[in-house]
């Protein structure tokens, strides 16, 4: 499926630029986001990859360049800007409470309540029934939403953090790394759940730097580099070979590899 | 609405209870379900305390007996509610003890001194339990500095207080001639009377430690707040950042502890109708001991107020079923060390199986 088909986009970047001090942490990067499409955003450690997530989840403002949701131009002040925005983020640590049952968790800051003056109460069957179906929906197939949450594998955890962003709202879907801490199975499981949300409709936001889960899951990659865009490719001009060469630097690892190449015979 | 659950009931054991049946439930077993249960230890150190004396004495398990163990169980079982709910939001308060010894003072100054009435004065040292626990959870907070060093500050503060302020005051380490203050009478009808029941004289404070029990069990279990307090315990930072009032929940806890600390004060000068000036020093650590008896962790997160309340009474049991067997009462600090240990280690397997999953 080809990204521009899939209408306006929902938020778009246009020469986004961003300073430390004297550090310039990205500069003239370009991205357009749209819904039900993956936007993988890769490259090497330093390359602004944080940078510009925490720029389109409201963490820090941008100082060059214009941000667009939904064609308005706006300054996005605060996470709780981005999130009323529809733009929700699930970082790397997840923000779960290992100790504390799936339910619990599921609505943890948002919970459902029942009644009325001092018996206004947390909407326990509610919160249970509704983590369980939300979970279904997202084909996560839950055993027992009482569980504590420590207790399900970092996939299933990170798929019930992307399900929680899913059920409240969220429109843009930002992916801090999701598959770098888990295994090749886990990594699979997670890579199906970013399907999911994105044939519900929501447009992702995938940040890695693996290419070998962004390429098959990815509409269009953003490529950076020291802060700097090496392109906004759509999934037909790529394959995955080019992918990872543009992405480990293209003539830096032809270099390496001819490195190593000469140093095999040696020993 | 396919629900048949209870809205109401006394934790949420992992794994106890489910939706409709998965076949791989199946291997939750009752034993299994049990073991989820943090009050779980509690309840069979209470039965098995229960027998133990209910065999080896006479005069335990009988009415009188009985009121006599539920006397002091029953305040114990009010502080150890409200300190449960505090360590399963991850803080300790040591302070809590000379509170009701200050809480006392307070009351017994007030009516007797300035010849306050004995409701007004009872407010007033809730109103001074509000603000200390206020200043520990701002500490706290602002500062990062442990709970356990900035309220054993106040736990020393509040202790010179006690006795500067009593001396200065009365020349003595004593404030007495509550009993003669305004509104004395309906305060010991609320906070200190006695029903007889089977020839037994029961206090009403154990309405009170039971009435605690449930509202705190209901909080935890039932309510948003509760919710907060498992969350800000088991993990401040996740808590947080899913929006939770981390600083506000906190406060909040170790303001409930130091007003429940004064209640608990005004209820003792009542019922003895003076005030020592170092009353409730060292019950501190009973309050904590009797929540971690009833299934709270030290580190936070886990915990049940239910199992703190049966902590209390487990330690009351104790107590007076030693004296009635006729023992040294030396015995008891070696069997409360014993069961402290076992229930610590206890807690800890618990809590091992809840948070390590099988994969």
């Amino acid at each position: 499926m080809s990204a521009t088909e899939q209408g306006a986009p929902v938020v778009e970047a246009r020469d986004i630029g961003k300073n430390y001090g004297s550090v310039i942490a990205l500069r003239g990067v370009s991205a357009s986001v749209r819904a039900g499409t993956v936007t993988c955003v890769l490259g090497d450690n330093g390359a602004g990859k944080s940078t510009l997530i925490k720029i389109l989840s409201g963490v820090h403002q941008h100082d060059a360049g214009d941000l667009h949701i939904d064609g308005q131009p706006v300054r996005l002040t605060s996470p709780r800007d981005a999130l009323d925005r529809g733009i929700a983020t699930v970082y790397q640590d997840l923000a779960l409470v290992p100790l504390m049952a799936v339910w619990r968790n599921f609505f943890l800051g948002a919970e459902p309540t029942r009644g009325w003056g001092p018996f206004r109460r947390f909407d326990v069957d509610f919160a249970r029934r509704t983590t369980r179906a939300e979970l279904a929906a997202m084909g996560i197939d839950i055993r027992d939403p009482d569980q504590p949450i420590g207790q399900l594998s970092g996939g299933e955890r990170q798929s019930v953090a992307i399900a929680r962003a899913v059920y409240f709202g969220a429109r843009v879907l930002i992916l801090d790394e999701p598959t770098s801490a888990l295994g090749v199975k886990q990594a699979g499981v997670v890579l199906r759940y970013i399907a999911q949300a994105r044939d519900r409709g929501l447009a992702v936001v995938f940040i890695t730097h693996n290419p070998h889960h962004a390429y098959p899951i990815g509409d269009r990659f953003l490529i950076l580099k020291r802060g700097r865009s090496l392109g906004d490719f759509d999934k037909s001009e790529l394959t995955s070979d080019e992918l990872t060469r543009l992405m480990a630097g293209g003539a830096e690892l032809d270099q390496l590899s001819q490195e190593l190449g000469v140093m095999r015979p040696v020993k | 609405m396919d629900d048949k659950q209870p809205t109401v009931s006394e934790a949420d054991p992992p794994g106890a209870r489910g939706a409709p049946a998965d076949d791989r439930l199946a291997s939750v077993g009752p034993m299994r379900m049990l073991l989820g249960r943090p009050e779980l230890g509690a309840v069979v150190g209470a039965i098995a305390v229960f027998a133990f004396f209910a065999l080896h004495t006479d005069a335990f398990a009988t009415a009188r007996g009985l009121a006599n163990l539920l006397d002091p169980t029953a305040t114990l079982g009010i502080m150890a509610v409200v300190v449960a709910l505090l360590m399963i939001g991850g803080e300790f308060d040591l302070s809590a003890g000379v509170m009701t010894g200050s809480a006392g003072l307070i009351v017994a100054m007030l009516s007797t001194v300035l010849g306050w009435n004995m409701w007004l004065a009872i407010s007033a040292a809730i109103g001074v339990g509000a603000l200390v626990g206020l200043m520990n959870g701002m500490l706290v907070i602002r500062t990062g500095l442990p709970s356990f060093i900035v309220t054993l500050s106040t736990f020393l503060m509040l202790q010179g207080l006690n006795l500067g302020v009593t001396k200065l005051v009365t020349g003595t380490v004593q404030v007495r001639g509550v009993k003669a203050a305004s509104g004395y009478d309906s305060a010991h009808a609320v906070l200190a009377s006695t029903v007889e029941i089977a020839g037994g004289a029961f206090r009403v404070t154990i309405l009170w430690w039971v009435a605690a029990a449930v509202a705190a069990t209901w909080t935890l279990l039932r309510t948003r707040a509760g919710n907060w307090i498992l969350a800000v315990g088991g993990s401040a930072a996740a808590a947080r950042g899913v929006g939770v009032p981390v600083a506000r929940t906190k406060v909040a806890l170790f303001m409930s502890v130091s007003m429940a600390a004064a209640l608990v004060g005004s209820m003792r000068v009542v019922r003895l109708t003076s005030a020592q000036a170092n009353a409730g020093i060292g019950e501190e650590l009973q309050f904590i001991i009797a929540a971690v008896i009833g299934g709270c962790l030290l580190t936070g997160g886990y915990g049940s107020a239910v199992g703190a309340a049966i902590g209390a009474l487990i330690f009351g049991m104790a107590k007076q079923g030693i004296v009635f067997a006729g023992w040294d009462s030396d015995w008891f600090q070696l069997f409360l060390g014993a069961l402290l240990l076992l229930a610590a280690l206890l807690n800890r397997y618990v809590r091992r199986r809840a948070e390590a999953g099988p994969r």
